[in-house]
């Protein structure tokens, strides 16, 4: 059992991360997916993950978003913990209630998009902030036409995903995610199951913003070119560890560690 | 040998006429019932206690694996037992929904299981509750799948109706038995509640069909 005393109940103090994760250990049975991470991501910034399959980069992702439980360690969101609750003074697992209330500062879109096939564009948008925020139905539609506009999909809110192209639908997925005003957005592997002619959609609207909002933003991508163009800070994710981290200057254009070096190189000789 | 009456069938057919409907309607209210408790049954199997999805799991089993007359005799004959009285109506509507019931959450269980884990992820990415992650995102998306067989066992139900006559429900079995026992004529009684079971189990089928495909289209799955 590990010792939950050595974690704080809340971050304080004047530079608070919007997320840390500390000591953060995953494993599915004897498969240690990632091994005692720390991480920090600053409010506003944009950190990108890379890394070989398998190198636990998604799992990062999905942990924050409480996707999958955590085996140690703990998460903390704007300073609360996320993945625990303080109980009589000491940090426990935390219930479904607690869950809830934290994640709702997160949102999430997804490589295969997890557009509801029975609704429009406008009615997915619409859905979390009527049903989990509890807005009136004119401002949650005010708000969900806004960002549908922002990233280039009015014209098509009345449709139904099955007629609209993987970029199309991946820009909804970004819509309705923002609809719901998290202060962290997570972007999981966003282009990887897009024709290579609807990327730009995808990533013209993530670019947007970048330089627009005051997001923290967490990506897992194989975009490099995108990551150098648009990221704060590089990690790069090898067998569960981050290997190595950057700005994206001196990542992709100067790797120290070596594992960076073949990496870059094999992602290069790809493209 | 083959004597055709035509003057005694017209002679009866009012009276199948009230059976007719005694029937529809308890086709209609057992299906209700199963429909809904179905439902109910399926999500059971889901909660995160395994104690619930056992008994619930050993529950449909029991009532899939023995026949339906045992367990229309049961709720009506050893009910007064236990101090429960019910009228064959009511017996029978509670029998028959509740065996249909096992089977529809089974139908419902498959179409559950169909809705991909990327629908229950943008839920929790969402923030729905559990709840409204069901009746909102995942029941609607299970249903389409799952009409082929409700269809089916709305049929099924139908035609088992006339299981209700052996505890006295007046649906069309037991009116037709009841004209063959006075007049001492069988073949037009039978053959009549053979010509109305298939005027309405066919047209049914094909209804069911084209509601299939509306439903699809309204919830824009094709």
């Amino acid at each position: 059992m590990e010792d939950m005393s050595q974690y704080p109940l809340e971050l304080t103090g004047p530079d608070v991360p919007m997320v840390r994760f500390m000591n953060v250990t995953k494993s599915y049975g004897a498969l240690t997916v990632l091994d005692s991470l720390d991480l920090d991501v600053s409010e506003g910034e944009m950190v990108t993950v890379i890394g070989p399959s398998g190198s636990g980069k998604t799992t990062v992702l999905r942990m924050l978003m409480t996707l999958e439980t955590i085996n140690g360690g703990v998460i903390y969101v704007d300073g609360k913990p996320l993945t625990h609750m303080g109980k009589n003074g000491v940090l426990v697992p935390a219930d479904p209630k607690y869950l809830r209330l934290a994640r709702s500062s997160i949102g999430m879109c997804f490589q295969h998009f997890n557009l509801f096939p029975h609704m429009t564009a406008l009615q997915n948008c619409i859905e979390g902030p009527m049903q989990v925020l509890g807005l009136p139905k004119n401002e949650a539609r005010e708000r969900s036409e806004e960002l549908l506009s922002m990233v280039g999909m009015i014209d098509k809110k009345d449709q139904h995903p099955s007629r609209l192209s993987g970029g199309q639908q991946q820009r909804v997925a970004i819509a309705r995610a923002l609809a719901m005003r998290p202060k962290v957005m997570l972007f999981d592997e966003v282009t990887s199951a897009l024709d290579p002619e609807v990327i730009g959609e995808v990533t013209g609207v993530i670019r947007k913003l970048v330089a627009e909002h005051n997001l923290t933003m967490l990506m897992v991508t194989h975009q490099m070119a995108f990551a150098r163009d648009i990221s704060d800070r590089v990690c790069f994710f090898y067998q569960g560890k981050i290997e190595e981290q950057g700005a994206p200057e001196s990542l992709f254009g100067n790797p120290q560690r070596e594992r960076t070096q073949q990496f870059l190189s094999a992602v290069k000789a790809a493209d | 040998m083959f004597d055709w009456r035509w003057d005694f069938a017209f002679e009866i057919l009012p009276r199948f006429l009230q059976a007719m409907l005694n029937t529809l309607a308890a086709a209609g209210v057992g299906y209700g019932i199963a429909v809904v408790l179905g439902l109910v049954f399926a999500l059971a199997q889901r909660t995160p206690s395994r104690i619930v999805t056992i008994v619930v799991r050993e529950c449909v089993e029991f009532i899939r694996s023995t026949p339906l007359v045992l367990q229309i005799f049961f709720v009506f004959f050893v009910g007064p037992q236990f101090g429960i009285r019910l009228s064959p109506w009511v017996a029978g509507m509670i029998a028959i929904g509740l065996h249909y019931s096992a089977y529809l959450s089974e139908v419902y269980r498959g179409g559950l299981d169909s809705v991909p884990k990327g629908q229950w992820e943008a839920c929790t990415a969402l923030n729905l509750s559990t709840t409204k992650t069901y009746f909102r995102v995942i029941i609607p998306q299970a249903l389409p799948p799952s009409l082929a067989g409700m269809g089916n066992y709305l049929v099924g139900i139908f035609k088992d109706t006339p299981m209700l006559s052996v505890i006295g429900v007046a649906e069309l079995m037991q009116a037709a038995n009841g004209i063959g026992g006075s007049h001492y004529r069988y073949l037009e009684p039978y053959t009549m509640v053979g010509i109305i079971f298939l005027a309405i189990s066919l047209p049914a089928a094909g209804l069911i069909r084209v509601f299939e495909a509306w439903m699809r289209k309204k919830l824009g799955m094709n």
